[in-house]
Formats: C-alpha cells, structure tokens, sequence
C-alpha cells in the first residue's frame, strides 16, 4: 500500500513537471495553425523551422556563442580555481566569496552593470560585447564546480607529484588535469546551457547587429504563439536531453 | 660508521607565523642508515622532513647535501624522496602507472620505465595488482604501492612520514619487517618519523628525540633506552621510575645517595657533587623484588606492598606501593628454578637493583 503510494506520489510530480513540455512537442506536430485542439499529424511546422533564416541564423549564433563562450569560462574558471588551491595570496579568502557573490547577483543587475561598463569603455553592443557577458556569468559556476572537486584530493598529491620530478607544468598536466576532467566537463555542460537560454543579460549586452535565439523567440512571443516556435522549443529540449544524457554516460563511467 | 654525512642540516630554523616548529636544529644523516625521529606531536618532525624534501623553506640556517647547499632547489631537482602518511596515490592511474609516474617525469624510454617498475613490483611485493586503481587496493597494498612509487626512483635518502599510522597493529608488524627488509635489500639512507617508541626501537639503526623543534638526544635506541640523557628523553622512550634522591658521598667513579633515608651506591657518571639533588630513573625490568618471606633485606633497599599483580606470560608486572608513599612499576621475568615463588597482592617485599644499572641525572 505504501509502496503504490510512493510511486503514485512520484508520478504526480513528473507529470506536473513535464506535462507542459509534453504538450508542446505535441503540438508541434498539430497542423491547426491557431488553435488549440487536435486537428491531424504533419511535420510542416519542421519544415518551416528550418527554411527560416533569421531564426536559423539567431539559432547558429545562439550555438556559436554558447559554445566560445562556455570553452573560454571553462579554461579560464580552472585555471582561476586551481591557482585559488594552490597560491596563497593576500585576499585570497574576500576574492573567493566575491565568485559566489557574482553567481548569485540577479541577471538583472549584472544585465545593465555590464551594458554600463560596456558604454563607458567605448564598446558597442554586439557579438563581442554578448560574448564576454556569458564568459562573466558562467565563470563563477565553472570555478565553483571545480574548486569543489579540487578541494576534496588528498591534500599532499601535488607535493607527491613535485616530489616524483613533475614540474609545475607537468603535475597540471599529467595529475591535476585529469583528475579535475569530471568537475571540468560538468561545468563546461552548465556554462553551455546557461549560455544556450539566457535571456535577460543577453538583452542588455547585444544589439540588433546580433540576434541569438532566446531573444529572438521572445520578441516572435509577443506577437503570439506559432507552431513553428513548439517546434523549435521542441528540438531544444531535445538537444538539453542529449546533453544530459551524455553527462551521464560520462559520469557513470566515471563512477565505475 | 665514520662515513660523510650525506645529508647535513646547520641550525635549521623554521617558523609558522610566531611558532617555532624547528628550532635551531641540527643533524647529521649518514649514507645507508636508518635514521627515526621521534617525538610527540607538534615536536616538528614533519616539519624537517618537508624541509629536506624541499616543499618548505627554511627561515636560517641550511641543509647541504652531498656536500652541496639545497638552499632554493625545488623538490622535484632533489634526490630525495617521500612516503606520506596518506599515501595519496593517483587515483585516476593504475598501480602501474602510479609508480611508474616517477620514471615518466624523467623521460625514460618504455622497456626501461617497464623494467624498473617490475623491479620495485617485485621488491614490495604488489605483482598481479598493476592494472588495479588503488581504490580497489587494501591499505596495506596501498602503502606498498607509495612504497614503490617512491623507491622506483632510486633516491639517495627516502623521507617515510609515519607511514605506517594508518594501518591496524597486525598489519603494522608485518611491515615494520618488510621496511626493514626493503631498507637492507636497497641500502639507501632511511629517515622514518613516527611518534610510536616501540616502532622506532625495533626498526631504527639511530633514533633522534624530538622535543619543541630540537634533538633532545641522538643515538642507537639501546642508548636511547639505556641511558636517556635528560628527562625528557627518559619519560618519552618506556616506562620508567624515578626516585628523588641526594647525593651524600662522593667516590672515584661512584656515588652514594639517599633515597627515602637508604645509601644507594650509583655509578657517578656526571660529576655530581656531595650535596647535590639527583633523580635516579630506573627501568621497569631493572628493578629486583623479594619477597620479605624469602630473605630479609642485606644491601640498602625500598620496603614496600604488591598492589597489583599482572601475569604476561614470560613476565609479570608488579605495581607496588613503597613505604615512603610512592607507587613504582616493576616487570619480573619468571624463574624456572623458584617456581613456588609467586607474587601476591598485599605481600611485602623489597626493591633493589644491580649496581649501575640506574641513570642518574
Ligand atoms: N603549514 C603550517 N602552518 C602553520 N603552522 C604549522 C604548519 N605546519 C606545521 N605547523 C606547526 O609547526 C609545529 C610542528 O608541526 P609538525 O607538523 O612538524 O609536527 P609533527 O611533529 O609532525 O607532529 P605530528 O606527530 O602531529 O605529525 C606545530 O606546532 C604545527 O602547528
Ligand atoms: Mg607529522
């Protein structure tokens, strides 16, 4: 009785979680254009997606700077976590809550601080402007997503390394690398799709010069809701699906 | 042993802030021997050991190896290696790859790394287990694994930081004999810190006592044991009593002095003068008791009760209460001749011991 219960309850809350998605990707697949009751299967909506170029071309810019943008916070958040392990520096403790600070600012704020500093250092706008917003706001969640791994080695494996005939270099390489790997390729898949689906800093920090796709899709929104929008929102769920299934076969084997 | 040093430290000072964890300390490490410091925790041992591994740097002072001053140079340019507590294997390599880390960082060629590996394999005795990931080891395998790991390299002195902590007590007697065996068979010098006085009587050729960041006392554990130069070293290495006394006559080579009203003759190794306020320490096993019953007391000696009678098997410990109020701590070894002589509890006796068998200080 219990057990039909628990499950029962289990259930309930997947459902209320994916309900909503389910019932878009249905949709994407009704061919009544404006309402919302079943009207037979067609694959036209797909169709559409893809023979529209700007909304593909804000979908590649939306990959291109997902991608750039979570590869360089990912190099820059490891490297900045490993030197907070290793190096003892004046301050090191203040600028390491600051990392947490940046992570948990409201999107809002960073949004319009970085569209000020962008206009008071002379930049417009645009694809670079977009690009170093994401590197900012993913940095914090890579650095804290390693240095929590870091944290947890035997506190003498690079003494141990330095000790063997590694130098500096080589013990990054050759211990430090490899053991971070996990930590590394989960904060690159964050970083990625938090890039992938920001809306709101995005809105500050790029121009009409460079449409990325959330924006994109918020601003077709608001003129009403088009079947070809379930669709795309559908493949992007299929694409978050692949990501996460692919960390877990990453970690699972990991784990082994 | 009247060879170089091999390696030499110089009034070394270390601090941490306002703590001194070495104190102006020096120490001559010879070629092939295997040398423990021993202290309590907190003495600095680990300290020394990081400082001749090169993960510190020292405050004065300087540590000269092989004749060469170390001063700068990065641990991984010195023929030193380490055995930590923790061990800290890498995790993400196999055993193979684990000592053969050492190897790779120097370049060798394949068959060459693959040799040696085999070699410091066979010396721990971890064949068959190369292809694990240490997690998959026991603790015991995983102290060979760092064993090896660090001997692979053929260092001129191997820093073994109380390795064998981490290990229950049947294991840890096991690999105090297999160190020894390593330790003879690789004849590199050995400089082992534990805090364990039994661990270190049993396996070390020299024992430096450590205290406060300096060398309390240097020497073989028998004279560590026999002949303590200072309390510390006294109460820090066994057990051991000690008797207040007062020097009253003063001989060639000898002394008498009064414990509790009686004249003991002691061997005057110190030059103490008549007068003069000693203690006398005497080791458990050096003490004689008999029993009132058998003999009455000829030669100057401490009355007393049993307390506590505890049968070891070879031995017997006896806890007796002495007339002038102390309680002393006295091992017997069982006499095949007398065996009707059996300690009781409330039974008087009196306590003695050979002539120079004490320490006076
Ligand atoms: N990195 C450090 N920072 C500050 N103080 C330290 C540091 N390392 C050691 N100390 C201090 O130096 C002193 C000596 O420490 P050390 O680790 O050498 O002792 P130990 O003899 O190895 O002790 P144990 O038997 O507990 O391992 C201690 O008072 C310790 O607190
Ligand atoms: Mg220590």
């Amino acid at each position: 009785m219990k057990k039909i219960f628990q499950s029962a309850y289990l259930a309930f809350i997947f459902l209320f979680l994916y309900i909503p998605i389910i019932v878009l990707v249905v949709y994407s697949f009704n061919t009544s254009r404006f309402s919302t009751n079943w009207q037979g299967f067609t694959l036209d909506w797909y169709r559409v997606l893809f023979t529209d170029g700007p909304l593909m071309e804000a979908f590649a810019n939306s990959l291109i700077i997902a991608l750039s943008s979570s590869t360089i916070a990912t190099v820059l958040g490891t490297l900045g976590a490993f030197a907070f392990y290793r190096y003892r520096f004046l301050g090191r403790k203040i600028m390491y809550s600051f990392v947490y600070v940046l992570m948990m600012s409201p999107d809002i704020v960073m949004g319009i601080s970085l569209l000020m500093f962008f206009i008071t250092i002379g930049l417009s706008v645009g694809a670079t402007t977009l690009l170093l917003a994401h590197v900012t706001f993913c940095l914090p969640f890579v650095m804290v997503t390693v240095y929590a791994r870091i944290s947890g080695f035997d506190r003498h494996i690079i003494d141990v390394a330095k000790d063997l005939g590694a130098s500096e270099l080589q013990m990054f390489r050759h211990v430090m690398l490899p053991m971070l790997m996990p930590a590394i390729i989960a904060g690159w898949l964050l970083s990625f799709t938090l890039s992938l689906d920001d809306v709101i800093v995005s809105f500050f920090t790029t121009g009409p010069s460079f449409e990325i796709l959330p924006l994109k899709i918020y601003s077709m929104v608001r003129l009403g809701i088009k079947p070809e929008i379930n669709a795309l929102s559908a493949v992007m769920f299929l694409v978050s699906l692949l990501t996460v299934t692919i960390a877990h076969f990453f970690f699972a084997k990991e784990n082994k | 042993m009247e060879k170089a040093p091999i390696v030499r430290l110089r009034e070394v000072t270390k601090r941490f802030d306002d703590v001194v964890a070495v104190d102006a300390l020096s120490l001559d490490i010879f070629q092939g021997e295997f040398l423990t410091l021993l202290g309590p925790s907190g003495c600095g041992k680990t300290t020394v050991l990081r400082l001749i591994a090169g993960f510190e740097s020292l405050d004065e002072g300087e540590i000269v190896m092989n004749g060469a001053p170390l001063n700068g140079t990065p641990p991984n340019r010195r023929n030193v290696n380490t055995v930590f507590q923790s061990y800290a294997l890498f995790p993400h390599m196999t055993i193979y790859d684990n000592i053969a880390f050492g190897l790779k960082m120097k370049q060798l060629g394949k068959s060459l790394i693959s040799e040696q590996v085999d070699e410091a394999v066979s010396i721990v005795k971890l064949q068959g287990l190369e292809n694990r990931k240490p997690h998959q080891l026991s603790g015991g395998q995983q102290q060979r694994v760092a064993m090896a790991r660090a001997i692979v390299n053929k260092p001129q002195v191997l820093l073994l930081d109380e390795p064998l902590s981490a290990l229950d007590y049947r294991l840890r007697q096991e690999m105090e004999i297999e160190l020894k065996r390593i330790h003879r068979k690789l004849g590199i010098t050995f400089v082992f810190v534990t805090h364990d006085q039994e661990e270190a009587i049993s396996m070390s050729d020299r024992i430096a006592v450590m205290n406060q960041g300096r060398i309390e006392q240097i020497g073989t554990p028998t004279r560590i044991y026999e002949e303590p130069e200072n309390m510390f070293v006294a109460k820090f290495v066994g057990e051991i009593n000690i008797f207040e006394g007062r020097i009253i006559e003063v001989y060639n080579g000898s002394a008498t002095v009064d414990i509790h009203g009686r004249p003991f003759k002691v061997l005057n190794r110190k030059n103490f003068s008549t007068g003069q306020h000693v203690k006398v320490l005497l080791r458990p096993e050096d003490l004689a008791v008999t029993r009132d019953e058998d003999s009455r007391p000829v030669s100057p000696s401490l009355g007393g009760v049993i307390d506590e009678v505890i049968y070891k098997g070879k031995t017997v410990d006896l806890i007796v209460s002495l007339d002038a109020g102390e309680t002393i701590f006295v091992t017997q070894f069982f006499n095949e001749d007398q065996e009707d002589v059996v300690f009781r509890q409330g039974q008087r006796v009196h306590v003695d011991w050979p002539y120079g068998w004490e320490v006076v200080l």
